[in-house]
């Protein structure tokens, strides 16, 4: 017990906590749909525009979250109205995210006493959080959910059943521009836990370890927030420990949960098989 | 009577061509009409255009007496293009139940009485197991009868659909006409049925719609199924040969649908 009240003696592993707590929610909901959607590059390149949009904002003197929640925003709409040409075409995508990436480097070279920051953008740096912060992730986190809960129904639709959804009145391309909307949203807080290069850890892993282990939708969504929560708390937990970085212990847990999701109910069918065969 | 689906010296064009040209016919309410023609004769198109997903270039197109509206929920609809994700693992109940007023706002819902008119109907086409299955985990054949248990739930007074024997096995095909069928005797329901082969629907179908070459047959077997009848509908010699109770359109020597059918298989959808 005293191992963990232990760490919440410091008011910055508090604060920690309580950020990863909401981006993680945020993600694992969101994420389920990027998985579902097979849509999770074009949230990995709305993360690296997000990180042209952050140093573009300490250029002009804007916190680094707001420009990367506009850039993120901006993109996804872009994308999303281009959706049949861009959206799920890899190779656009691709050079979207590198050209983002040599702006994020352009708009550095810039402004160099931003710097040091861009370690932390590029991997997380949630130990840093203030009040502010948790607040501004707070609000972005009702905006995102809120947002998400009013577009489900048709995006759920339009995700499994284009086709049918279109014939039914579905506007496949509001429904994916809206998501995508969405995704920039979860992506710049998701960011500002694990950083542009590890928002897998949260959005990705836990969701489709999730869909690994439940098969409803209702369930799959709680259980990949809560598999993302549970991730981020015990990353912060190992990092307190450990002293190791606490976006490499979100990422460590990430993979080990995806991975034993995968093979454990493949060796029990595996071994139901063997069982049956010597019926 | 106003029928099902009336065209009158309708057009339906598809880029700058026109698949059906100044076509003209009269589906009855409650038969069951077996829709065939070789490949790119305009069946996915038709059926398009009475989803209101196209209008007519030129002529009428009323289905019910009305124009036909995007969205119409009188009318279960199985496509012929069906996008498959891989890596969904949702289970079949939900798949389902994301097709339940879909179009709407707000957070998806599945009540009681909807979870068991998806289980009753998943029983009738024999895929009782497919509520709790993931679809990651299913054939392609499952898949097919999950969605045409899907268009057949909510008592539609239309159904419209594009080749769904495809992927099935011969047993499957004939559970999935029978239930269409019961659905088309029991409660009127209109049937466009699309499919490449003919003789699976004989004993079925009221009348054949067959289309080929911008134009248009509907009557019955006899009448439409006839050598001048379909040389004029695909414009070569056709010959019919009536055996054991089978028909073969023959050209050349060779059965027509039957090519149509591995040309299908060879070159993925057309429209």
């Amino acid at each position: 017990m005293a191992i963990i009240t232990d760490m919440f003696r410091y008011e910055f592993m508090i604060n920690a906590f309580a950020a990863a707590g909401i981006a993680a929610v945020v993600s694992g909901v969101v994420g389920y749909f990027l998985v579902m959607r097979a849509q999770t590059f074009a949230g990995h390149a709305l993360s690296h525009i997000g990180f042209a949009g952050a140093t573009g904002a300490g250029l002009v003197g804007l916190a680094p979250i707001w420009g990367m929640t506009g850039f993120t925003l901006a993109a996804a709409v872009v994308m999303g109205l281009l959706s049949e040409r861009i959206s799920n075409r890899d190779v656009a995508i691709g050079v979207v995210l590198a050209l983002a990436l040599g702006f994020g480097l352009l708009f550095l070279h810039y402004h160099t006493a931003f710097a040091t920051q861009a370690t932390s953008l590029l991997f997380g740096n949630v130990l840093a959080v203030d009040r502010g912060m948790i607040a501004t992730l707070a609000v972005l986190a009702v905006v995102t959910l809120a947002a998400l809960a009013a577009i489900m129904r048709p995006l759920i639709f339009a995700s499994l059943q284009p086709e049918l959804a279109e014939a039914k009145g579905v506007s496949l391309r509001f429904v994916s521009t809206a998501f995508l909307a969405v995704v920039a949203l979860a992506v710049a807080q998701c960011v500002q836990i694990v950083g542009v290069l590890l928002m897998f850890t949260l959005m990705v892993g836990p969701p489709a370890t999730a869909q690994r282990l439940t098969t409803g939708l209702w369930s799959g969504l709680a259980l990949a927030a809560a598999i993302a929560v549970g991730e981020a708390w015990l990353g912060l937990t190992l990092a307190f420990y450990t002293d190791w970085p606490v976006s490499f212990c979100i990422a460590l847990l990430s993979g080990v949960g995806y991975f034993v999701a995968v093979t454990v109910p493949t060796l029990r069918t595996g071994r139901a098989v063997l069982e049956h065969a010597h019926d | 009577m106003t029928a099902a689906v009336e065209l009158a010296r309708a057009s339906l064009r598809v880029g700058s061509r026109d698949v059906l040209h100044e076509v003209s016919f009269a589906i009855r309410p409650g038969e069951f009409i077996g829709v065939l023609g070789p490949n790119g004769a305009g069946k996915t198109t038709l059926l398009r255009a009475i989803l209101g997903l196209l209008a007519p270039s030129a002529g009428t197109l009323r289905v019910f007496g009305r124009t036909p509206h995007r969205g119409d929920a009188s009318i279960g609809y199985l496509p012929q293009v069906r996008t498959v994700l891989p890596d969904v693992r949702l289970r079949g109940v939900d798949f389902i139940a994301s097709s339940f007023n879909g179009e709407r706002w707000g957070l998806p819902s599945l009540s009681g009485t909807d979870r068991r008119a998806i289980d009753a109907m998943l029983e009738r086409v024999g895929a009782q197991d497919l509520s709790r299955r993931p679809l990651a985990e299913m054939s392609g054949g499952e898949r097919q009868r999950l969605l045409l248990a899907q268009a057949l739930i909510g008592n539609p007074r239309l159904l419209l659909l594009d080749e769904p024997l495809i992927g099935l096995d011969a047993r499957h095909q004939e559970t999935a006409i029978g239930v269409v069928a019961d659905a088309c005797r029991e409660r009127g329901v209109t049937v466009l049925f699309s499919a490449h082969e003919l003789n699976q629907l004989i004993g079925t179908l009221d009348r054949v719609l067959y289309l080929g070459n911008g134009r248009a047959a509907l009557g019955t077997v006899n009448e439409v199924i006839t050598a001048p009848v379909l040389s004029a509908l695909y414009g070569t010699d056709i010959h019919v040969v009536h055996a054991e109770g089978h028909i073969f359109v023959m050209s050349r020597g060779r059965d027509v649908e039957h090519v149509a059918h591995q040309h299908e298989h060879g070159h993925g959808h057309h429209h």
